[in-house]
C-alpha cells in the first residue's frame, strides 16, 4: 500500500544497511501519534534515523508536509539540521557542559536567533514542561523523569513540524514511568505535528499511540489501532508481547488442523484455508486428570515446563500438542500440587478461541 | 627476603656512585719504567680549528707508532676545558687559545704546556659573495648577515679583538658553538660572512671564499698543547705532543695554514 | 603442614585496611623490587644533584644577568605562540584524521606523528633544507619579498611548532575518535550546522583533552633545543631560548646554568601537576 501527498509524514522507501533492509511505507497524520512496536532489530532505529536526515534512504522517498525530504530516485536530500524534525532519543543525549535552559535553548540559537531571543524562546518551554527550577541545572544534576522532560522541551523549542521519539520511557524506573508516561501523553496530546513513537514496551505503544504500526525484520506485519492488533496479533512476537496464545493453523469449517500438532474446534463461520488461532491464556482450565464430558470442544493433554509468578497469578508454560500459556491462581497450583514436570490436561472452550485469517489483518 | 634484596639494591647503587668517583680522584697507575715500546689508545681533545690538520697528524703517528691508537674529540676549545675540569677522559690537550689552557692548569688537570702554532682571522663568505664583502668593515653594515662564534669561544674572543683593532661593530645574526659550525653556516649560504681563521678557508677549498683582513686590523692566538694529569697513557700521550711539535708535525700544520707560535 | 608457606606477621593497620578495602598483600614482590628502586635511583638522583648543587643564596643574581632573564622571556613567548598556532591549525587537522575519510589518511597520520619519533636535530635540518636562504620554500620567500627565517624569532617558533604541534594533535584526534557522536547527531537534529556542531558541542566536549593537549604543546615547545639551535642559530634575545642558554652558561656561568634548568625544572612541575593523569587518559566530557 503506497500513500501518496498530504500533509503530514509520508514515508515509502527502503533503506539498505549493511546487510539489514527496512522496507515500509506509512504516514502519520499532523496530530496524530504513530506508534512504531517492534523487538530489537526490527529495524525502529533506521527508520527514526531516515525520517530525520541522519541516514539517507537507499530507494523511495519521504515526504513532511508536503515537502520532499528525501528522494532516492530524484537525488534530493534535506540535510538533518534542515529538516523541522525534533528528536527526543532514548538516552536523552542532553549536553553535558550546557545547563537546562542553554539545552532547550540550543536549537532556537542554532536556527540563528541571537542569544536574548533564543532564551526567551526557550523559557516558554521550560515553564509549560515545569523545569523553571531546575533551568541553571546541568544535566548530571537531574533525576531521570526531569532528563525526560528537558529532552523533550530541547525538542519542542525547536518549533518542530514533526516530532520523533526513540524509547522515551524505557531510560527510566517502573516508578517513575507510570508518573512521565500520563504526562507526556497530555504533551503529544497538545503536539499539532505528526509524531513518530519507538518503542518495544506494548504497554506503551498501548497508552500513548493513536495508530499502531509493528515492525518485525525490516518490514511491516501489522498495522492498526493498538486495541485491535492486542486482540488479533499478527505474530508470534506481538503475541507473546500482549499475553496470548497464537496458533497457525488450517481451518476447515469447524475445524482447525494446527501447523504444529493437534487441533481445534472452533465456531463454524464457515473460515477455509490459512487461519491464525488466539486464546488468552487465562481462558485455559488445566486439570490433574483427564476431565470427563462437558461443553468445552477442545482437552489435550500437556506437561509444564516452568511456572512463573506474575503480580496475582502463575503463569504456566506448557509443552504439548499445542503448547500453551495458562494463567491460574496460586492457590490453584497449590491444591493440584503442580510443579515442573507435571503431565496435566488442558481445556477450553471453542467460543474462547478467536479465528482469523491473515487478510483480515491489516484493515483499510 | 625483602629487606637483603632492600640492602643489595642500595649496595648497588651506593657502589654504582663509588665507581665512578674513584676513576677520577685515584692516582693513574703509572708505568715506573720509562720503556721506548709504548702502545696504548689515547684520546686527544683539540680545537674544532685543528680538524683537518690533527686528523692528519693522528693518522701518520699510528703509521710512525705501530700499536697506537688516537682517538680525537673536536669542539670549542672553552667546552672542552670544562669538559675535562669536570673529569672526562682525556689524554692531551690541543686548545685553541692560551685562556682556555690555563683553566685547566689552574685547575691541575694539566701541566707544562707548549705552545705549537699560531693563527689569524679571515672572513669567509659563500662563493657567490651575495653581499659583496670586500672588507671586514662591510661586517658592520647592517644589511650583512654575519655569524661568530660564541664569545667564550677561542673564536669569538679573537674576533671581538679583530673588531676592536678596526673599530667597529658587529652585531652577528648567530653565536655559533664552534668555528666549524661558522664555517658551515658560510658553506650553506645560510649567512653573508663568517669570521674563521684562515686555516678554515684553506680547509674548505671551494665552498667559501675567503676576504683577508688587513695585518693592522687582525688579532691572532696561540695552540698550547699539553698532556692531561690524568692520563692512563703518560708516554704515549707524550709522544703524540713530541709528534706535534716536531719538524714532522709543525710541517703539517704549517701546509694547513697555521703559522709558527 | 596444612598451609604451603607459613603465616607472615600482619600490622593491625594493614588488616584494617584489607579488611575495609579488600585486596591482596600490596608488598612488593622481590624481583620487582630491587629493579625499581634502580629505576627510582636513575630518575631521582639527577634531579637530587640539581637541588642539592643550585647556588640557593645567589638564585637572583644568577638569573638576573641579562642573558639569562632574556632567554627567559623569549621561551616563554616562543612556547605561547606556538601554542596558539598549534591550536588553531593543529584542531582542525585533528579534526580531519578523526573524522575525515580520504585516500591516504593513514600516510597523513603517519607523517603528523612523525615528528614525535623523529630527534629533533633531523627536524631542525629539514627546516633548514626547506625554508634557508638557499631552501626550496625560503628561497622564493627571500627573492620575492625580501623575507628570509632563519636567525629570527619566527624560526624559533616555527622549529618549536615543527616539534610540539604534534602532540596537541595526536591527544586531540584521540579525544575525538573516543568522543559519543551521539551528541553532534543530537545538535544536528537541532538544526545545527556542521560548524555550529563543532564550535558549540565537539570542542566543548573534548576540553579537557584539548587543554592537556595545549599544555603538552607548551611543555614541549620550552624545551626544544635541537631543532631550535640547528634552524634558528642562537643569539641573546633573539634566538637564544632558555635550554639553549643553559647549554652555553654551563661553559661561561655554570650557577646560571643552574638556576635556568631550576626553572625549566620547576615549570615542568607545574605542568605535570596541573595535568595529573590526564594526557595518559586521553578523556573528554561525555
Amino acid at each position: 500500500m503506497t500513500h501518496e501527498g498530504g500533509d503530514g509524514l509520508v514515508v515509502d522507501a527502503e533503506v539498505r544497511c549493511g546487510s539489514f533492509s527496512l522496507a515500509v511505507s506509512l504516514a502519520a497524520a499532523p496530530g496524530q501519534v504513530l506508534g512504531v512496536l517492534g523487538p530489537n532489530g526490527a529495524g525502529k532505529s533506521t527508520l527514526l534515523g531516515a525520517a530525520a536526515g541522519l541516514t539517507p534512504v537507499s530507494a523511495g522517498r519521504i515526504m513532511l508536509a508536503g515537502q520532499v525530504m528525501d528522494d532516492a530516485d530524484a537525488g534530493t536530500f534535506v540535510e538533518a539540521s534542515g529538516r523541522p524534525v525534533g528528536f527526543v532519543f532514548q538516552n536523552y543525549r542532553l549536553f553535558p557542559h550546557l545547563t537546562v535552559a542553554e539545552n532547550v535553548a540550543f536549537s532556537p540559537r542554532a536556527r540563528g536567533l541571537g542569544r536574548r531571543a533564543a532564551r526567551s524562546a526557550a523559557s516558554h518551554w521550560i515553564d509549560r514542561l515545569k523545569l523553571t527550577d531546575l533551568a541553571d541545572r546541568k544535566p548530571d544534576q537531574l533525576s531521570g523523569g526531569q532528563a525526560q522532560r528537558v529532552a523533550l522541551a530541547r525538542a519542542l523549542a525547536g518549533q518542530p513540524t514533526l516530532l520523533l521519539l526513540d524509547e522515551p520511557l524505557s531510560a527510566l524506573d517502573a516508578g517513575t514511568r507510570l508518573d512521565v508516561q500520563a504526562e507526556l501523553k497530555r504533551h503529544l496530546a497538545e503536539f499539532t505535528g505528526p509524531c513518530l513513537l519507538v518503542t518495544h514496551d506494548p504497554l506503551e505503544a498501548l497508552v500513548l499511540a493513536d495508530q499502531l504500526i509493528v515492525l518485525e525484520g525490516g518490514r511491516i506485519v501489522q498495522e492498526g489501532t493498538p486495541a485491535h492488533i492486542a486482540r488479533r496479533p499478527a505474530t508470534n512476537y506481538v503475541a507473546k508481547l500482549v499475553g496470548l496464545n497464537l496458533y497457525a493453523g488450517h481451518a476447515d469449517g469447524s475445524q482447525v488442523a494446527l501447523t504444529g500438532g493437534g487441533d481445534f474446534v472452533i465456531p463454524d463461520q464457515g473460515q477455509h484455508g490459512d487461519v491464525l488461532v488466539a486464546v488468552r491464556p487465562s481462558a485455559v482450565v488445566v486439570s490433574n486428570q483427564r476431565p470427563g464430558p462437558s461443553s468445552a470442544r477442545n482437552t489435550w493433554p500437556a506437561k509444564i515446563a516452568g511456572l512463573t509468578l506474575l503480580a496475582d497469578r502463575v503463569r504456566l508454560d506448557l509443552d504439548g500438542q499445542p503448547p500453551a500459556l495458562v494463567d491460574i491462581t496460586p492457590a490453584a497450583v497449590a491444591e493440584l500440587s503442580l510443579h515442573a514436570g507435571s503431565e496435566v490436561w488442558l481445556t477450553v472452550k471453542a467460543t474462547e478461541l478467536e479465528v482469523y485469517s491473515h487478510d483480515h489483518i491489516r484493515p483499510g | 627476603m625483602r629487606r637483603f634484596t632492600l640492602t643489595i639494591a642500595g649496595l648497588a647503587v651506593v657502589a654504582l656512585a663509588g665507581c665512578s668517583s674513584s676513576s677520577s680522584s685515584s692516582a693513574p697507575a703509572a708505568s715506573t719504567s720509562s720503556s721506548t715500546s709504548t702502545t696504548g689508545s689515547i684520546t686527544v681533545f683539540a680545537a674544532a680549528s685543528l680538524m683537518g690538520t690533527f686528523t692528519q697528524l693522528g693518522k701518520q703517528f699510528e703509521t710512525a707508532h705501530p700499536g697506537d691508537t688516537v682517538k680525537f674529540s673536536f669542539g670549542p676549545s672553552s667546552g672542552l676545558a670544562t669538559e675535562i675540569t669536570s673529569g672526562a677522559p682525556a689524554d692531551v690537550f690541543a686548545s685553541a687559545a692560551t685562556a682556555n689552557m690555563d683553566t685547566v692548569v689552574s685547575a691541575g688537570d694539566a701541566s707544562n704546556p707548549q705552545n705549537f702554532a699560531k693563527n689569524i682571522m679571515e672572513v669567509a663568505v659563500p662563493p657567490n659573495n651575495p653581499a659583496k664583502v670586500k672588507s671586514v668593515n662591510d661586517l658592520a653594515k647592517k644589511s650583512v648577515k654575519t655569524a661568530l662564534c660564541q664569545p667564550q669561544v677561542p673564536c669569538g674572543v679573537v674576533a671581538a679583538e679583530v673588531f676592536k683593532n678596526a673599530g667597529i661593530t658587529v652585531k652577528p645574526v648567530t653565536l655559533q658553538a664552534d668555528v666549524k659550525s661558522v664555517l658551515s653556516q658560510v658553506e650553506l649560504g645560510n649567512v653573508d660572512a663568517g669570521m674563521v681563521y684562515v686555516t678554515d678557508v684553506m680547509a674548505a677549498g671551494t665552498k667559501v671564499k675567503g676576504v683577508t683582513i688587513p695585518a693592522a686590523d687582525n688579532a691572532s692566538t696561540l695552540y698550547p698543547i699539553a698532556t692531561i694529569t690524568s692520563s692512563k697513557h703518560e708516554s704515549e700521550a707524550q709522544a703524540f705532543v713530541a709528534y706535534v711539535l716536531s719538524p714532522a708535525g709543525q710541517q703539517v700544520l704549517t701546509a694547513a695554514g697555521f703559522e709558527k707560535p | 603442614m596444612v598451609t604451603r608457606t607459613g603465616p607472615s606477621h600482619l600490622t593491625a593497620r594493614e588488616r584494617a585496611r584489607r579488611t575495609a578495602r579488600g585486596g591482596s598483600s600490596r608488598s612488593v614482590p622481590a624481583p620487582l623490587l630491587a629493579p625499581a628502586l634502580i629505576a627510582i635511583a636513575f630518575l631521582v638522583l639527577p634531579l637530587a644533584g640539581l637541588l642539592i648543587r643550585a647556588p640557593w643564596g645567589h638564585l637572583g643574581a644568577a638569573l638576573s644577568g641579562s642573558d639569562a632573564t632574556q632567554a627567559l622571556i623569549l621561551s616563554l613567548w616562543t612556547a605561547t605562540v606556538t601554542t596558539g598556532i598549534s591550536l588553531v591549525i593543529g584542531v582542525p587537522l585533528a579534526w580531519v584524521l578523526a573524522r575525515g575519510s580520504f585516500p591516504g589518511q593513514r600516510l597523513l597520520r603517519a607523517l603528523v606523528t612523525l615528528p614525535l619519533v623523529l630527534p629533533p636535530v633531523v627536524g631542525g635540518v629539514a627546516l633548514l633544507l626547506a625554508f634557508s636562504r638557499v631552501g626550496f620554500v625560503g628561497r622564493y620567500l627571500d627573492d620575492w619579498f625580501g623575507l628570509t627565517i632563519p636567525f629570527t624569532p619566527l624560526a624559533v617558533v616555527m622549529a618549536e611548532t615543527f616539534v610540539a604541534m604534534p602532540f596537541l594533535i595526536i591527544t586531540v584526534e584521540g579525544a575525538l575518535r573516543s568522543a559519543d557522536q551521539g551528541f553532534e547527531e543530537a545538535a544536528a537534529t537541532l538544526g545545527a550546522t556542521r560548524m555550529t556542531v563543532f564550535r558549540r558541542v565537539t570542542v566543548p566536549l573534548v576540553a579537557p583533552s584539548l587543554g592537556a593537549g595545549a599544555v603538552l604543546c607548551w611543555a614541549r615547545a620550552l624545551g626544544e633545543f635541537g631543532a631550535t639551535i640547528t634552524f634558528a642559530g642562537s643569539f641573546p634575545g633573539q634566538t637564544e631560548t632558555m635550554p639553549i642558554a643553559v647549554y652555553y652558561a654551563l661553559e661561561t656561568d655554570p650557577n646560571a646554568a643552574i638556576a635556568l634548568s631550576l626553572v625549566l625544572l620547576l615549570v615542568s612541575v607545574v605542568v605535570l601537576v596541573s595535568l595529573r593523569d590526564r594526557w595518559l587518559r586521553g578523556g573528554s566530557l561525555s
